[in-house]
């Protein structure tokens, strides 16, 4: 083939690969603009012609959406807080330090990748419960606050500080902690970045946990306060869909908008 | 033994600890003890508002002649088909996306939004599609592929493929980015030589490329096999576990009988048996990839 036939067949090939990966989202986005016409049926309205914010509207206004916001956002803010903090701590040390029983830490981490989470569902129930937790954001919070893979991330980043950074701030005579702080945080700020990205997005995304600690609607993230809304408005999809679109924008152009930090973290943390 | 360490050293020990202490403490509460006290737990009777009562083996010995355990069980095994399919995909995908071409970037990140779509969202426009007289039945009626419309998630026999294809429409991107990385860590030299030498582009990719990324092949096929023993959401969003268990899976079960009937000790035991599964399953994947039974060259 010659060459601008090849590369235009490759562009169509990954055109249609993209189309695969976002036409749910982009026909949830048609559906919630539309605020007429059945959404069923055939043929199919896929066009969101006329268009209008109603449906976004109607939803903010009659559903608890602005609610579910709110505790989402407080949600994430403490969840990425405490696993930046917990995981830096964590991994400083492991990164920069000999001390006996490193090695089997390291060991211990590195097994909770390989063990089925699953048990801990019903175990951290009942350890909720006798720590009077549930129904509280701190039982949502506490299980996960640290991750693991934060910890070998930031981990990795800590070993590319330079000893000599290290070493000046020691001859002046900082304290580890100081020299924790104020020389190593700055230098992997890009690690944290990455880490408050990922663990922002798990946090909103997050659905079971919270389902089962959670019993009281008010206090709903926004996962669990939207499927518990497709439920009470099953009649109204539209309204559901401008739900559903709402709680994923912000997720999608937080992710446009930092797309190199995240993919660079993945595979760093992944991967080594 | 303390004595062999200097004053300093010792200090340093004990900062090390300060530094690890609260992460230690959580994971040990949230994440070590549970895989304890979880297979304890599953020796005895517990509802929550009476105290525990031991039952010994009593539970595994009702979940061999459970129904609905074998009924989620072969589920979660069904389930399983989808780690060999979305490692393929995903594989080619990464190739794809691996080439210095204008604009790759948007492409990457096209593939990688429904990784960071919450299951809820991707579940139930899914559902939305799956409709009798939703898009995909238009789409696929249109064509002529289908003769008249399914209804994809209320058929039983159906049902659980459905359920897996949004899995893999979600999954896709996660584990692209996996073997993009293993690609990019591949030396240009490798492939260069055998294109040296003559080989075909398939032959590059099928003796040089894919042994070289064993070690992704073995991260991403655990990863996914671990997510798909413990698939829930994108169940509990679209099923329900239905029509007619059809969907229902070992980690729903679990959901069900631990949240529902609040029969946890009972629970306890069907994770126990889902986590033995999980670590065999595990253990496979590291005798395949790491000691090389997959011979290319």
């Amino acid at each position: 083939m010659p060459r601008p036939i090849a590369l235009a067949a490759r562009y169509a090939g990954l055109s249609l690969l993209a189309v695969f990966t976002t036409f749910p989202l982009l026909w949830l986005l048609s559906t919630a603009l539309r605020t007429g016409g059945p959404v069923f049926g055939f043929p199919p309205n896929l066009l969101p012609w006329p268009a209008s914010l109603g449906n976004f509207l109607t939803v903010w206004k009659t559903m608890p959406l602005p609610r579910y916001f709110l505790n989402t956002l407080v949600l994430a803010g403490l969840g990425v807080g405490l696993n930046l903090i917990l995981c830096a701590m964590a991994a400083y040390p492991l990164a920069r330090m000999e001390f006996p029983g490193k090695k089997l830490i390291a060991g211990l981490l590195l097994s909770t990748l390989l063990l089925p989470g699953h048990i801990g569902l019903i175990v951290n129930f009942v350890t909720l419960l006798r720590l009077r937790l549930v129904d509280t954001y701190a039982g949502v919070l506490l299980p996960g606050a640290v991750s693991v893979f934060g910890i070998f991330l930031l981990r990795q980043a800590f070993l590319t500080v330079p000893q000599d950074l290290e070493d000046a701030a020691r001859i002046d005579g900082a304290a580890e902690w100081t020299i924790w702080w104020r020389i190593m945080l700055p230098v992997i700020t890009p690690a944290l970045g990455a880490l408050a990205l990922f663990e922002f997005v798990a946090v909103w995304n997050s659905f079971l946990w919270p389902l089962i600690v959670l019993k009281t609607p008010d206090k709903y993230p926004l996962a669990v306060g939207l499927l518990y809304l497709s439920g009470l408005f099953a009649h109204n999809t539209r309204a559901v869909a401008a739900g559903a679109v709402m709680m994923t924008l912000p997720i999608i152009a937080v992710f446009l908008f930092t797309q190199r930090y995240f993919m660079r973290g993945l595979t760093t943390g992944a991967i080594r | 033994m303390e004595a062999r360490y200097t004053r300093r050293q010792r200090r340093t020990v004990a900062t090390a600890y300060l530094f690890l202490g609260p992460a230690l403490i959580l994971l040990g509460v949230f994440t070590f003890y549970p895989v304890v006290f979880g297979t304890v737990l599953s020796l005895f009777d517990y509802d929550v508002i009476s105290p525990p009562r031991f039952v010994g083996l009593a539970h595994f010995r009702a979940l061999w002649a459970d129904r609905y355990l074998w009924i989620a069980f072969g589920n979660s095994m069904k389930f399983l088909l989808v780690v060999p399919v979305l490692q393929v995909l995903s594989i080619g995908l990464a190739v794809a996306v691996n080439a210095p071409l204008r604009g790759i970037r948007w492409f990457r990140a096209a593939y990688y939004v429904p990784v960071i779509t919450s299951m809820v969202v991707a579940g139930l426009v899914w559902r939305w599609l799956y409709e009798q007289d939703g898009l995909l039945n238009y789409l696929l009626t249109r064509v002529g592929v289908l003769t008249r419309p399914i209804s994809w998630l209320g058929q039983p026999d159906l049902a659980l493929y459905a359920v897996m294809f949004v899995t893999l429409w979600k999954g896709l991107g996660y584990y692209m980015v996996i073997y993009l990385a293993g690609l990019q860590g591949i030396p240009p030299e490798c492939e260069e030589a055998a294109v040296t030498d003559g080989a075909t582009r398939w032959q590059v990719f099928r003796h040089v490329t894919l042994p070289l990324l064993r070690p992704s092949i073995l991260l991403a096929s655990t990863i996914s096999a671990i997510a798909a023993l413990k698939v829930f959401e994108e169940v509990y969003v679209m099923t329900g576990g239905g029509p007619m268990f059809s969907t229902y899976t070992m980690f729903y079960y679990i959901f069900d009988k631990g949240f529902q009937q609040l029969e946890l000790g009972y629970a306890a035991a069907v994770a126990v048996v889902l986590a033995a599964a999980t670590l065999l399953l595990s253990a496979i994947n590291f005798r395949i990839f790491r000691q090389g039974g997959w011979t290319y060259y």
